[in-house]
């Protein structure tokens, strides 16, 4: 089930190649289809998971390279389920935005769309490091060529510079890969590139210091940690709407999974060292990326900034290293690619229409596009961290566990959240209240029913999760504890206890209403708006 | 005093017989042939170089082949690099005859002279004996020389061609001083005895200024630096066909002696030469990326990029063992598949009197030429070392080589020169599709020999990269034959 999901795309991506360059309807219901298609068997991992076990669940295992012991090695478990979900979730959607958005070279845009889909759920489940390795980078080329091909006036620049960063990181990830691989076989003996196994291995301190440096450079650039960020803001500008939606959606989330997959667990003892930095580097972000969203003129640069701000968050929370921490954090890359995308999304929306995204263009869109007015207004809030989305309970969580790690470093990163809601407030005031300032603007149309279609799922999505996140956390929540128990095993152990025994959903349900919370506080207009 | 005949067993220079008397056979022919037909002298040599490959292919496992006392062995080693010869001489005489005609190059004696080095290589690798490995290298290195300069009308090619016959010349000087010290300190120059003395007796200073000599003389072959400096000019000077020939021929045929001499028979003293070997592939990997980093021309920048893959081999080689030895000879395959492939493209972008070499000859052909573009795009991927394509396994195999064997710092050389080589290689994929242009191309159909030369590189390419365990184990099982 699992190959099939992650070899659909990119087999129907083969079959566009073979289709007339001008069956552009023909090759958009192809892609279409299947990627609905894609989506709708990954449902079966969620109703068919298992929340009572931490192990890889639905696996595959092949012998691929038997010379370096390399296998074709699949599966989920709670960590990768949903990441998995998002993928195969956006992807039809931004597949039905392309009907607006793409018009030149459609045919090419989807295979190169398809085939990133591939790299990215591939990314997802693969178990064996070697295997993770090559859907990681190839799912770079796809991307560079949308947004290179399709993207803005500097895409070539935006499409290098992303390209660039991206393979520096990972090129000294494949040393270390390498190193660990030998490292078992010196150990062990036996040349394994099998990710459970390789989590046996007693690895020096010193070596675990730059084999996590590798690791954590090449995932730190992808998440983009501060001061690793400088290439997300001109991809995401440059890149088309789909483009745009994937980067920060999914791409982004490889960061961290990387980190809770592989640099945290592999590297106990390093992690812990480095702890302290990550943790200021990720608060340097949330607060840097919010005050830089606050000032930005041009609305996918506010929502790529707005990004950097919220991964930080992510980052907190897995370096908390507690299970509220982690688990928020999960949530929090869920919550972030379905707002963030919806935002892209939307700001696509008006991009088609007025073709800029200057915010001065716009204001007082609520008349003429109430619909739009509405999807939009959920979407911020949901952005914001309004309780009952999604936003807030990973939001929450990660508070929760960040201040039960480091009061001091919690308390800044509240600050981000207080500054969240302003910059995106002020970009939904200032688009969509007030009067219809600009001629232009009077005659612009409401959402379509495709678009509609669109924006739907994604709200109730957003709905759901932030109403009963039980379903969600519940089959998160094994998987998280084995990760946990691994990054305490480190070589002084003494921080064992510290896994509490609170798992976070019983926390949340505890917890959540309580008005001493500063994020309920702090914002009482988010309230009126969202009622 | 009594001269006895040395046994011979003629089945040991079977393939290379073969392919020499095809290479006479197209030099005589070429005198009676008909000017229009003339291209039937490369379906000739094809089909020469086809059944030379199906008999060293028929003749794997005969790994007792050894022949004329000692001066020769067509172990599973040799094989597997005639097979390898095999293939870049088929495809580069696939390439030539649409070339050929659009540089207005006579073919009759190109032919046989491809197929004359290309025997010059078969017996370098097979070559058990300092002397004999000479011959070979000579026998290459002359035919060589001479199709680096066969371009008459054009200047360029003749300076190449001198240019490459002055250095290449010196090196061979090098070279044959390096054999004497050798014989001077082991009291042979073969290759087994040398084995035997080294492993008995260790190093001694006349063996290492030996081994040093060696060294300069086939890092001129591969071009490594520093001794790479007539590259550029002799690789674009020299018709584009001679040009991947000599890139990817020349190179595995340098390497295969080069190995063979040094990680089996001078594996002994490994210690003594590996510090050496690691400068040189640092620096030779890091010269030629940057400096590719510049170049406009795509054919100079693919001769900077020869240079920089020579520095990944040469990890390889420092590596050593058998998994380096392994590697170097998976490399030398998938190096040799993606550059011709590339090549391929360059000879079908160019027409007559517009060889559409540089960079903006190739600014929207992706979009034009959407196959065209696909392959030049899996070549340039491959080379920048993108998975899943060969070009990515092949240094995985180098560079976890490099790693077992303890050279963790020159892996991460290595993989961070890819990430420079990144920018020049996806430079041409950014202006094939992401810029407007305006070349026309003769696009070449899928059944003339120049696009099957570039579908055979291509599907090599992918499904090498894709499936790499049985061409891996058949480079490990090569290298194991060395004993």
């Amino acid at each position: 089930m699992v190959s099939l999901i992650v070899f659909i795309p990119l087999l129907t991506a083969l079959f566009l190649l073979t289709l007339n360059k001008n069956a552009v309807e023909l090759a958009r219901r192809t892609a279409f289809g299947a990627s609905l298609l894609t989506f709708c068997i990954s449902l079966g991992l969620f109703t068919g998971f298992d929340s009572e076990t931490a192990a890889f669940q639905f696996v595959e295992r092949y012998a691929w390279i038997s010379e370096f012991g390399i296998e074709y090695y699949v599966g989920v478990d709670g960590i990768s389920l949903f990441l998995v979900l998002l993928t195969t979730f956006l992807s039809p959607l931004v597949i039905l935005s392309t009907w607006s958005s793409v018009e030149q070279r459609v045919r090419e845009y989807l295979f190169f769309f398809l085939i990133l889909e591939t790299g990215m759920i591939g990314t997802f489940v693969a178990v064996d490091v070697f295997l993770f390795y090559v859907f990681w980078e190839v799912m770079l080329i796809p991307m560079y060529f949308l947004i290179g091909v399709w993207g803005g006036e500097r895409r070539i620049y935006a499409a290098l510079k992303f390209l660039l960063y991206t393979m520096v990181g990972s090129l000294l990830m494949l040393v270390a890969i390498l190193y660990l691989a030998y490292l078992h076989n010196t150990q062990h003996g036996t040349l394994t590139f099998d990710l459970l196994r390789l989590y046996t291995l007693e690895i020096p301190v010193n070596a675990q210091m730059w084999l996590f440096a590798a690791f954590a450079l090449s995932f730190a650039i992808k998440v983009p940690l501060f001061p690793f960020h400088t290439w997300l803001p001109d991809a995401h500008v440059e890149a088309p709407t789909g483009g745009s939606v994937i980067l920060a959606g999914v791409l982004l989330k490889m960061g961290t999974y990387g980190f809770l997959r592989f640099a945290l667990p592999l590297f106990p003892d390093a992690a812990h060292a480095a702890a302290p930095l990550i943790m200021a580097l990720s608060v340097v972000g949330i607060v840097y990326g919010a005050l830089v969203a606050l000032v930005q003129p041009d609305m996918k640069k506010l929502v790529a900034y707005s990004s950097v701000s919220h991964l930080g968050f992510v980052m907190l929370g897995l370096f908390a290293f507690n299970i509220q921490g982690v688990e928020g954090a999960l949530y929090q890359m869920l919550g972030h690619g379905l707002s963030t995308g919806a935002l892209f999304l939307l700001v696509g929306v008006v991009y088609e229409r007025r073709h800029t995204r200057l915010i001065s263009e716009y204001g007082g869109l609520w008349k003429q596009l109430p619909l739009f007015a509405s999807v939009f207004l959920i979407t911020m809030l949901s952005s914001i961290g309004l309780p009952g989305l999604n936003g807030f309970v990973g939001e929450f969580l990660i508070l929760l566990g960040t201040f039960q790690a480091n009061t001091l470093v919690g308390a800044i990163a509240v600050s981000g959240v207080v500054l969240g809601a302003v910059y995106m407030l002020r970009l939904y005031q200032r688009v969509v209240f007030g009067p219809l300032t600009r001629p232009e603007n009077a005659k612009l149309t409401d959402l379509s029913r495709r678009e509609l279609a669109i924006f739907v799922p994604l709200i109730a999505l957003m709905l759901l999760m932030g109403l009963y996140p039980k379903p969600f956390l519940s089959r998160m929540e094994k998987s998280v504890e084995a990760s946990l128990a691994r990054i305490h095993k480190t070589a002084d152990n003494k921080s064992v206890e510290s896994v509490e025994s609170i798992g976070a959903v019983e926390s949340l349900g505890r917890l959540s209403l309580d008005p001493t919370d500063p994020k309920d506080r702090k914002d009482p207009v988010d309230l009126k708006g969202a009622s | 005093m009594d001269m006895t005949l040395p046994a011979i067993n003629w089945l040991s220079v079977l393939p290379t017989l073969l392919l020499s008397a095809t290479g006479l056979l197209a030099l005589f022919w070429d005198i009676w042939i008909k000017d229009d037909e003339r291209s039937l002298l490369g379906w000739l040599s094809l089909t020469g170089i086809v059944a030379t490959a199906l008999c060293s292919w028929l003749l794997w496992g005969h790994n007792d082949v050894v022949s004329f006392s000692g001066m020769f062995a067509l172990d599973a080693y040799a094989l597997f690099f005639n097979l390898v010869f095999c293939l870049v001489a088929a495809l580069t005489v696939l390439m030539s005859l649409r070339y050929l005609e659009t540089a207005e190059i006579r073919h009759g004696e190109y032919y046989a002279l491809i197929l004359f080095a290309t025997v010059g290589m078969m017996v370098m690798a097979a070559a058990t004996d300092l002397i004999f490995i000479f011959l070979g290298l000579e026998t290459m290195s002359i035919a060589v020389y001479v199709l680096a300069g066969i371009w008459r009308q054009h200047l360029t090619s003749h300076e190449a061609a001198l240019k490459y016959f002055l250095l290449g010349a010196f090196a061979s000087g090098f070279l044959l001083y390096g054999i004497a010290l050798i014989y001077g300190a082991t009291g042979s120059v073969q290759l087994g005895p040398i084995a035997e003395h080294v492993g008995a007796q260790g190093s001694s200073p006349l063996l290492l200024i030996g081994m040093g000599l060696l060294i300069v003389g086939f890092g001129f072959k591969v071009a490594a630096v520093p001794f790479h400096v007539w590259t550029p000019d002799v690789y674009q000077g020299s018709p584009t066909t001679v040009t991947a020939f000599m890139a990817v021929g020349v190179k595995a045929a340098a390497f295969a002696a080069f190995a063979r001499i040094f990680l089996h028979t001078l594996g002994a003293v490994h210690a003594d030469w590996q510090g050496i070997l690691w400068v040189v592939a640092a620096l030779t990997m890091t010269v030629g990326n940057i400096t590719a980093l510049v170049q406009h021309n795509i054919k100079r920048m693919l001769a900077y990029s020869s240079i920089a893959h020579a520095g990944y081999l040469l990890v390889a080689m420092v590596a050593g063992k058998d998994l380096g030895g392994a590697a170097l000879l998976y490399y030398l395959v998938a190096y040799g598949l993606m550059n011709l492939g590339a090549f391929g493209v360059m000879v079908a972008v160019g027409r007559k009197g517009e060889p559409h070499e540089e960079l903006d000859d190739y600014a929207g052909l992706g979009f034009r030429y959407p196959a065209l573009g696909m392959a030049m795009t899996v070549f340039m991927l491959s080379l920048t070392g993108v998975p899943p394509l060969v070009g990515f396994t092949g240094k995985f195999y180098i560079f976890s080589a490099a790693v077992q064997a303890g050279y963790i710092w020159l892996a991460v050389i290595g993989v961070l020169n890819s990430a420079v080589s990144a920018y020049y290689y996806i430079r041409v994929v950014v202006n094939m599709y992401m810029r407007d242009g305006d070349a026309i191309v003769e696009l070449p159909s899928l059944r003339s020999a120049l696009g099957v030369a570039i579908l055979i590189a291509a599907i090599g390419t992918v499904l090498m990269g894709v499936f790499p365990s049985a061409s891996m184990s058949l480079a490990g099982a090569s290298f194991l034959s060395l004993g």
